[in-house]
């Protein structure tokens, strides 16, 4: 696509602490970039939220953000253990986090409903056993 | 009404850890909680944040919502790693010895609300 920026991270799996730093860095490269507040907001919470997904659930992974004059679009892609029931992991409330990750402040089953809600289009490609991609949109 | 950083400070008689040059900053609602998850699905501006949970996620959700304060609570101690992150971010980081209730309780009563969802 024309005018496209693309930024590529490797989310490596089981530094909890460092997870965020992608989300962290995509955020100050689009503020940089003069991209609005609101939707800065927006990417940085959505992707940050999936980036955490990727560490507690998945063993890491690759997270590609494009950006274009018009829209933002995040792909994270692992090769975890895949989402047996969408529908399911969608619900507010919902987790199969461990209880270590709930004494850390995650796995309140809020993770994928946030995603959803702070983007334009958001769509979940899973396979047990293969892993999942998620792809958000965010239109600028 | 117009509240700062310095205001909510004294209504909790906090103790500043971080960014003593940012107190005249303006905040216009708060939020409370130990999970981040339910943390990031509040997106207002100006805020703060009550938390007990000490650890990088809770600068890194803060980064993330534009959180003006962190207001640790029940005496938590953060470590210098931690403070580090936020004087990076230009963050405030206040401690409270009151519970959740009660320092939410006090923000309240001193104008402080959580904004509509």
């Amino acid at each position: 696509m024309e005018d496209a920026i693309i930024l590529k991270y490797g989310i490596s799996p089981d530094d909890f602490t460092r997870a965020g730093e992608a989300s962290s860095d995509v955020k100050s490269k689009l503020k940089q970039m003069g991209v609005s507040p609101e939707a800065v907001r927006k990417v940085a919470i959505a992707m940050y939220e999936g980036e955490i997904n990727m560490v507690i659930h998945a063993k890491g992974g690759e997270i590609t953000v494009q950006i274009t004059p018009d829209r933002i679009i995040m792909e994270l892609a692992d090769v975890g253990p895949g989402i047996p029931d969408v529908e399911l992991a969608m619900k507010a409330g919902y987790s199969t986090a461990p209880d270590e990750i709930r004494s850390l402040g995650f796995g309140a089953g809020m993770g994928l409903p946030n995603m959803k809600k702070y983007t334009d289009e958001m769509k979940i490609d899973t396979t047990v056993g293969v892993g999942t991609t998620i792809t958000m949109v965010v239109k600028l | 009404m117009a509240m700062t950083v310095e205001d909510v400070r004294a209504a909790l008689g906090a103790r500043v850890l971080v960014g003593r040059e940012h107190l005249d900053r303006e905040v216009r609602s708060a939020c409370g909680s130990d999970m981040m998850s339910d943390v990031l699905a509040f997106s207002k501006d100006h805020s703060v944040l009550l938390t007990g949970l000490v650890n990088p996620q809770v600068v890194r959700t803060a980064e993330m919502l534009d959180i003006v304060c962190i207001i640790f609570i029940r005496g938590k101690k953060a470590d210098e790693k931690l403070l580090e992150m936020a004087r990076e971010r230009d963050l405030v980081v206040l401690e409270t010895g009151h519970r959740m209730f009660t320092a939410c309780g006090l923000l309240y009563q001193a104008g402080l609300r959580g904004g509509a969802v």
